[in-house]
């Protein structure tokens, strides 16, 4: 009998979803192996934190400390690497995330515990684990084993698993004092800043005509734009168009931009990375124009049109005209 | 200031119909076309842009083939000052393989900043970076959308999910990992690849680097790779372009959101 780790993420006093993601997938396992599922909180003086945690664990192990209120990936990384030494967890899942993705390789190094990133889901064959992952902008699924070893770390993409409901677990909970020997944090923590805020809220939508890199050019904004307005939808739009500062960031949807519930969303020349398709899950109807017939997207879309994307913005510009 | 950014290149495969080997190990690439993996092409414009604000040198490393030079000379053509290549020879490297040749050949070259991109386009694991800087023992941050520096520290802007930044501030010396969109990449034509010519581009053979075979085994390792399952997925609207434009108003109509 062993453990499972998940380290727990929050944000402004709220545990954040993939959390309970991980806890869904790690209480799965428990059950599958007959281990023990431990949390690790670091945080402040926070008993709501702690309750949502301990609802859904075994046993969670948390640091009430100022240093560690807000993430801290010099810390959270020194912070486990003596924990895992102690306990010897059999695995350790983490969020992919911008967070994950700062302390988990560090983490890895460290331990030499062997580390799959950004995993879809997560098996156990004869004792050691293996990870499904996603590669090639989506395309191609990849099975991936690990070295032998006493531990393993994984981190998870965001939405790969259900979340978990509260109520099943009442977690013994292990308070921990920070080392006294501690190194000094590299890091500070300085602010969080919102910088969603815009002339237009693509969240409030109906109709979202949402568009990709597949537009091609700054200049052929304007069209689309045109095509939302006569349609009376909002112009919403997909990472690489902010990144080239095509539309300011207010437009983007996804796990970095907004999710979005319009009624209809109509993705122009969006091939569906995960981090997209992930803030549309909320859609009513999803229709997809693409001239991909592999892109991703047409795997999550209602409807698909495999074509350019500009001869039907045309045509319904001509039949709305 | 001295930067070292590391650069990969990769296959393109939007809009591409991908083949899986016979071995089910990678993707059949004789037929793909390649470029600079696109969060790498922000990190050597942010050193650049860094370079140009504060002086200093810009060194561009990958690890890779010969046909990898090709990034190398991109970079250089941008603004690095030189370029040097690690030849894994025959050498399969996972990301700590990679991460643990890219810090033999840092550690023996000044460096104040260390630039990655966040992840690859080809397997998107994204961990070189960070591992990297716990192997040279450096302070870091993933996922950068802004830079400042100032005497010994930068502040930086880390991209979390749904809109919002953490803005923290890091000692130097430091390695950074780039998120796209962070600046504007400057545009290389075949001219400045050739002016770009006459800069140095070091080859380093990884077996030169005094790590063992035991070193360079991979710590994970794909077992197979398969296409995805297939889902119930998208109905497929046919015809010409105004039959599609049709269908779609009839769609938006059931839905009740036609104007």
């Amino acid at each position: 009998m062993g453990e499972i780790f998940v380290v727990v993420e929050h944000r402004k006093g709220e545990v954040r979803e993939i959390t309970y993601q991980l806890l869904w997938k790690a209480d799965d396992l428990c059950r599958k192996l007959s281990h023990t599922l431990t949390a690790v909180l670091f945080g402040g003086k926070d008993e709501a934190l702690l309750g949502a945690v301990r609802e859904r664990a075994d046993q969670v192990i948390v640091f009430e400390d100022e240093q560690v209120k807000n993430y801290n990936g010099d810390l959270y990384t020194e912070l486990l690497v003596r924990l895992l030494n102690e306990h010897r967890p059999f695995l350790t899942l983490m969020g992919h995330t911008p967070w994950g993705m700062d302390f988990a390789p560090s983490l890895s190094v460290r331990t030499g515990y062997p580390l799959a990133t950004d995993c879809v889901d997560i098996l156990v064959e004869n004792g050691r684990p293996k990870a499904v992952r996603q590669i090639y902008t989506g395309k191609i699924f990849s099975r991936v084993g690990f070295k032998e070893s006493e531990g393993y770390l994984i981190t998870v993409r965001s939405g790969a698993f259900p979340i978990d409901k509260a109520g099943e677990h009442k977690g013994e909970v292990v308070k921990k004092d920070m080392p006294a020997d501690l190194p000094a944090a590299r890091r500070q923590f300085k602010a969080f800043e919102d910088t969603g805020a815009g002339a237009i809220d693509i969240t409030q939508a109906d109709l979202l005509v949402s568009i990709g890199r597949g537009v091609g050019e700054a200049d052929k904004i304007s069209i689309m734009q045109e095509l939302a307005d006569m349609l009376g939808g909002v112009l919403s739009c997909s990472r690489p168009v902010v990144d080239k500062n095509w539309l300011p960031k207010y437009h983007q949807v996804g796990t970095s931009g907004k999710s979005v519930k319009p009624k209809v969303y109509l993705a122009f020349g969006i091939s569906g990375a995960f981090q997209h398709v992930a803030g549309i899950s909320g859609a009513g109807c999803v229709i997809a124009v693409n001239k991909d017939k592999k892109a991703p997207i047409f795997r999550v879309a209602d409807y698909g049109v495999v074509e350019d994307l500009f001869k039907v913005a045309e045509a319904l510009k001509a039949k709305k005209a | 200031m001295e930067i070292i950014v590391c650069v990969k290149r990769v296959p393109l495969t939007q809009e591409v119909d991908l083949e899986i080997n016979p071995q089910k190990t990678d993707v059949r690439k004789d037929m793909l076309a390649y470029s600079i993996n696109e969060w790498d092409n922000y990190a050597i414009e942010e050193a650049v842009l860094l370079k140009e604000k504060q002086g200093g040198n810009v060194t561009a490393v990958t690890v890779g083939t010969e046909e990898d030079e090709e990034v190398l000379r991109r970079c250089l053509a941008m603004g690095a000052d030189k370029a040097i290549r690690v030849d894994p020879g025959n050498l399969h490297l996972d990301s700590v393989g990679v991460a643990k040749t890219l810090s033999q050949v840092i550690k023996g070259m000044p460096h104040d900043l260390v630039l990655t991109g966040v992840q690859a386009d080809d397997l998107n694991e994204g961990a070189v970076g960070t591992m990297l800087a716990e192997m040279l023992d450096l302070a870091h941050a993933a996922v950068v959308r802004e830079v400042k520096l100032d005497n010994g520290a930068a502040t930086v802007r880390v991209e979390l999910e749904g809109g919002v930044d953490e803005v923290s501030q890091i000692k130097t010396p430091a390695l950074l990992c780039i998120q796209t969109g962070i600046n504007e990449p400057r545009y290389v034509s075949i001219m400045g690849i050739r002016k770009a010519a006459k800069k140095e581009l070091k080859v380093v053979k990884v077996e030169d680097l005094g790590l063992s075979q035991e070193d360079m085994a991979p710590w994970t390792t794909v077992e197979e790779l398969y296409l995805p399952p297939e889902t119930e997925g998208a109905e497929f609207i046919e015809g010409d372009p105004a039959t599609v434009a049709e269908a779609i108003l009839r769609i938006l109509k059931e839905k009740g959101v036609s104007k």
